[in-house]
């Protein structure tokens, strides 16, 4: 997904899972929980705190943003190429929750050329995603 | 060595550039001519930005005659989007992750 809103990329991913927030929060910030679906991590639901998450491909650097126990959880994410922010907001349902991850940011190589054309991006992504959509 | 997207961002990020790249996307195919005579700059100066866009593989060259006509290859936008499709990707295969989590979580 594009968003043409600002000059940064975003993905969103959201599902309705048949769980209650609460146990989908423990799963989110419980370091051997978090390990057995992201990553191995030091992970520490407070803020500021400073973590890894570790894999065989490299490593993920990030800062605690925001911890709202059972609704929201943020948390920065930057790779040797790419500086982001990954924000989880968990809404009840009748059946479970809706857990909604976006993941916004830019590589860090591209920052340079996002900023120069600050003004003109919006209107250019726009201009992109209607072009792609006539691609499909 | 630039990735793809390097060139890409370094190659629309001057705003003429990219107005002429739209203006090919919009309209369709255009010559030099007609693309100069809006873009409130000399015909060198478009050349010279078509010919970057060229070289970024974001414009195709058709010859007809004398008249030489620029076309956009929206198709070479594509590693615009890879980061979004790859990182995509990448947290779809963690929910699912997350969800057996979760079920066996149960036990």
């Amino acid at each position: 997904m594009i968003e043409k809103s600002a000059e940064t990329l975003s993905v969103v991913v959201e599902r309705d899972i048949p769980h209650p927030p609460e146990k989908i929060w423990r799963a989110l910030t419980q370091p051997q929980l978090i390990e057995e679906w992201l990553m191995k991590n030091d992970f520490k639901p407070i803020l500021d705190h400073r973590f890894n998450l570790s894999a065989d491909w490299g490593t993920v650097d990030c800062q605690v943003r925001a911890a709202e126990p059972n609704k929201t959880l943020s948390y920065t994410w930057d790779t040797k190429d790419l500086r982001s922010v990954v924000t989880w907001t968990l809404t009840p349902t009748s059946t479970g929750t809706l857990l909604r991850m976006e993941q916004t940011g830019f590589r860090a190589d591209q920052q340079p050329y996002y900023r120069g054309a600050k003004v003109g991006w919006p209107r250019f992504l726009e201009t992109m995603e209607q072009v792609l959509a006539r691609l499909d | 060595m630039p990735q793809p997207h390097d060139v890409l961002f370094r190659t629309l990020a001057d705003p003429t550039r990219r107005t002429i790249f739209e203006r090919l996307c919009r309209e369709g195919d255009q010559t030099v001519g007609a693309l100069t005579a809006r873009a409130g700059v000399s015909q060198p100066a478009v050349s010279k930005h078509l010919g970057i866009l060229k070289r970024a593989g974001l414009v195709r060259v058709r010859h007809e005659g004398r008249q030489t006509h620029y076309s956009a290859d929206v198709g070479a936008l594509s590693p615009l989007i890879d980061w979004t499709k790859q990182m995509t990707g990448f947290w779809e295969s963690r929910f699912d992750g997350l969800e057996d989590l979760l079920k066996r979580m149960d036990q």
